[in-house]
């Protein structure tokens, strides 16, 4: 099971939930797991939010792979000017 | 790929050659935004609301459309309405209902600038004297400017049916208050509670405009048969070509968009303005169209960075520890929601390791045109107030102030308080090398300051192609889809290729391509171009140098893994028993039409992987006491880059920043008029920095290596404008004794505050 953290800006749309454990593959099976889980989150899932995978941040990756004992943050994505 | 290369090991990056498109420029041979022409072309303008705040009654066009000389106008009517629908655009993301709404006004107008209605004609003349025949009919609504009072409960409306999101359960009133965004580490109460200083202030800033030197500019040509042509001065031109597609209801195949050369962008070019105009106006009239905004409309239309109000309490120890951290950040974000308050809030701190940390964010629509991104979107506001008290922090623990930054700073695993740990960065190595500095320990006389902050950007990757050509004479033609915004990424891209293929740097020459060219690439911004631009070109080089390698396999007739690629030409692999006569890249380029065909090699990547940028600044200023004028004597910028493929580029990258951030600090702010209206839609009246008012700046560049990019890049074009607003103030305050919370720091209100200091009225 990877160890997901959820940003605390998250929170409002989990019910406050931030730390949950998922077995789950890859980014797109963590944001379908987290779209189920959390309906309010589900809109922002694919545009909005970015992961960091044990460290290394992925941006619009969904197939980026997560292993089983990944430490996965969620948080929004970022840009710039 | 990862980065194991040694500066010894390279022949091309790090050196400092001239730039491709630098003799165009300085001959005035380049074509930007407004050089564009076809002939047949008509002129548009575009017709905006003199009110900050209206409904849209009626508009009557039928006395334009009869003028002489006017060939198409449109209004609402001719763009479809968009359902809400979320995209990536460069700052966060944008929405295409709001998107089309600020193109051109629906129901309302929501600022002075608002687009009503747009014509064509066969002279700007007569589109300006249609404009004029144009009658709409509005019923003025209260508007509201300033930020915080359209956070109040009874502050007129914008948007009817905007409740704040972030707030559960969601409210029961609407409210100028367009999302709630908090970030939370630890316990910040128990952490104030082990303070023992404690600095709490409150902090305002203007909007203020990237301020481009060229205007918006395109020109537009279709076809009856729905194909469209677009060349406009764009940071993106395939974001603009997708968002020109959704938002007149096209294919995106039937559009394509070439970049002209662009002068300034800084996030201000990240979205579209006129181009769906254009491109409608050229449909109805079936003649190019071409539309040039003049500087008044870039300033009353476009969109300026956010201004913002920002609280911030701070708690530490008095051996220099930060034991709490907590900021409010409400931004304006203009007409539609999406400021850039989500990443100021994500950055306010992080270049602290800090265990209780609490940031509230507020994204606040108001009469003004809807904000843009401005390098490190939302960064330096947020660094002004949190990096001025970390400085009064510092001055009450009497503590030297890089030292406590040095004492409380984040490293390599330090964990953030917005999601990831840090890898490799490079925060302490900057605070380190300013200590350092000479400029550091210069001595100062009477009126004198010096003041130094801090800043840190995420920077992004993001989806970027490339391909690399081998012509017949073995020289190289690259072309890459991130759009040079005239920092130089031109050079560093070939200087990059030049590097994997062993060659040099002349004999490669990069264009950016078009968006039939290549596949797509996200806008030039957050800092990405050099890192995944670089990123594309090189592993087109590599797929190039593969395929090379198997062609001189096949020509002298030896198994693939015989030949390695080593200093432009492919020879005998080291212990190999296949010995052949090596091949030049010129030699392979002369037969490679005959031995199977042209030899190229492509990429297209979505670039994970960006560094995070960090850098620390030293500023020297003089305060006439008599007049409030500050004069920025010395200025130092010292900075983690990852590694610098062109020195001189990156310098100016730094050294831009800078400049831009003493505006910002200094004189740059809108200044609207009670009812409403831009007073100083100008650069007479907006006063940006000239080379006359600063000093040299001086650069210190800082190498940390990105250890997921091929050369170390990490992004550098925004960390620089992130500290000079703090710094600045920060060396007035040890000047002159009085510290700002408000800028600009412009003389009147420094004046203002010597007389209040002194007992005298204000």
């Amino acid at each position: 099971m990877a160890r997901i953290s959820l940003s605390s800006s998250l929170a409002p749309f989990t019910g406050g939930e931030t730390a949950i454990e998922l077995d789950v593959a890859n980014v797109r099976q963590l944001f379908a797991a987290l779209g189920e889980r959390y309906p309010e989150l589900a809109s922002q899932l694919e545009t909005e939010l970015a992961v960091a995978i044990d460290g290394e941040i992925y941006q619009d990756a969904l197939l980026q792979a997560i292993a089983d004992e990944s430490e996965v943050f969620v948080f929004p994505k970022i840009a710039g000017g | 790929m990862s980065s194991t290369l040694k500066p010894q090991d390279l022949k091309v990056v790090g050196s400092r050659p001239l730039r491709p498109d630098g003799v165009d420029k300085v001959t005035g041979r380049a074509r930007y935004g407004a050089d564009v022409n076809l002939s047949g072309q008509l002129i548009g303008k575009v017709l905006r609301s003199p009110h900050a705040h209206a409904r849209i009654l009626a508009i009557d066009t039928s006395l334009a459309e009869a003028l002489p000389g006017v060939k198409a106008v449109v209004t609402r009517d001719d763009f479809p309405d968009m359902p809400e629908e979320y995209a990536a655009a460069g700052e966060l993301t944008i929405n295409y209902r709001d998107v089309t709404r600020n193109m051109m006004a629906r129901e309302k107008v929501l600022y002075d600038g608002h687009p009503v209605a747009a014509v064509a004609a066969i002279s700007e003349s007569i589109a300006r004297q249609a404009l004029a025949l144009i009658k709409v009919d509005y019923e003025v609504l209260p508007h509201v400017i300033d930020v915080r009072e359209a956070m109040r409960p009874d502050a007129p409306l914008l948007h009817e049916a905007q409740y704040t999101e972030g707030i559960s359960p969601r409210p029961d009133r609407p409210s100028n208050i367009a999302k709630r965004i908090e970030f939370s580490r630890g316990d910040v109460a128990a952490g104030f509670a082990r303070a023992e200083v404690i600095v709490e202030r409150e902090f305002n800033t203007q909007p203020v405009h990237q301020g481009y030197i060229e205007p918006q500019a395109c020109l537009a040509s279709t076809t009856e048969d729905g194909q469209a042509e677009l060349w406009t001065s764009t940071q993106g031109h395939f974001v603009f070509r997708a968002q020109c597609a959704k938002l007149l209801a096209m294919e995106v195949s039937r559009i394509r968009v070439t970049p002209t050369e662009i002068g300034g962008g800084f996030g201000g070019k990240n979205n579209i303005y006129n181009e769906p105009l254009a491109i409608a106006l050229s449909r109805k009239s079936h003649r190019p169209v071409k539309m040039v905004m003049s500087r008044e409309e870039v300033f009353r239309a476009t969109g300026p960075t956010s201004g913002g109000n920002v609280k911030v309490k701070l708690g530490a120890t008095k051996d220099g520890r930060i034991t709490a951290a907590q900021a409010e950040l409400n931004f304006q974000a203009g007409a539609y929601p999406g400021s850039s308050v989500a990443p100021a809030s994500m950055c306010a701190f992080t270049r602290y390791d800090l265990d209780n940390v609490r940031v509230i964010g507020h994204d606040v629509t108001c009469n003004r045109p809807k904000v843009a991104a401005y390098r490190a979107p939302g960064a330096p506001i947020a660094a002004f107030a949190v990096e001025s008290v970390i400085d009064e922090m510092a001055a009450k623990l009497a503590i030297d102030p890089l030292e406590f930054r040095l004492k409380n700073a984040a490293r390599e695993g330090t964990q953030t308080y917005y999601g990831p740990k840090f890898g490799t960065i490079g925060y302490v190595e900057t605070l380190e090398a300013a200590r350092a500095h000479p400029h550091y320990r210069a001595p100062l006389g009477p009126n004198q300051g010096r003041g130094v902050a801090t800043g840190f950007w995420f920077n992004i990757g993001g989806e970027t192609s490339a391909s690399v050509n081998i012509n017949e004479d073995g020289t190289v033609a690259l072309m890459h889809g991130t759009l040079d915004v005239a920092g130089g990424s031109r050079a560093a891209m070939a200087m990059m290729v030049a590097e994997e293929l062993g060659i040099a740097y002349e004999h490669v020459r990069p264009i950016v391509g078009d968006t039939a060219a290549l596949g797509f690439n996200f806008i030039t911004a957050g800092s990405r171009g050099t890192f995944a631009g670089g990123m594309a070109c090189v592993a087109a080089a590599r797929q190039a140098i593969e395929r090379l390698r198997h062609r001189v396999a096949a020509i002298r007739e030896v198994p693939v893994e015989a030949v390695a690629w080593q200093d432009g030409c492919a020879r005998p692999a080291e212990g190999s028993a296949h010995q052949f006569a090596p091949m030049s890249l010129a030699e392979i380029g002369r037969v490679a039409g005959r031995t199977g065909g042209t030899i190229a090699g492509h990429a297209e990547i979505n670039a994970q992987g960006a560094g995070p940028g960090f850098g620390t600044h030293i500023v020297d200023v003089e305060v006439d006491r008599e007049t409030g004028a500050i004069r920025v004597l010395r200025y130092t910028v010292v900075q983690d880059v990852g590694r610098a493929i062109h020195p001189a580029y990156v310098e100016g990258q730094l050294q831009g920043g800078a400049v831009q951030g003493i505006g910002w600090a200094l004189n740059e702010e809108y200044v609207y008029g009670a009812d409403g209206v831009l007073q100083n839609p100008g650069f007479l009246d907006y006063r940006i920095p000239v080379a006359s008012d600063l000093p040299f700046i001086d650069t210190v560049i800082v190498e940390v290596p990105n250890p997921r990019h091929p050369y170390g890049v990490r992004g550098c074009g925004e960390v620089p404008i992130i500290a000079p607003l703090a710094a600045i103030a920060n060396a007035v305050a040890q000047a002159i004794g009085i510290r700002f919370f408000d800028l600009p720091l412009s003389p009147p209100r420094v004046l203002r505050a010597i007389a209040e200091a002194a007992g005298g009225p204000a």
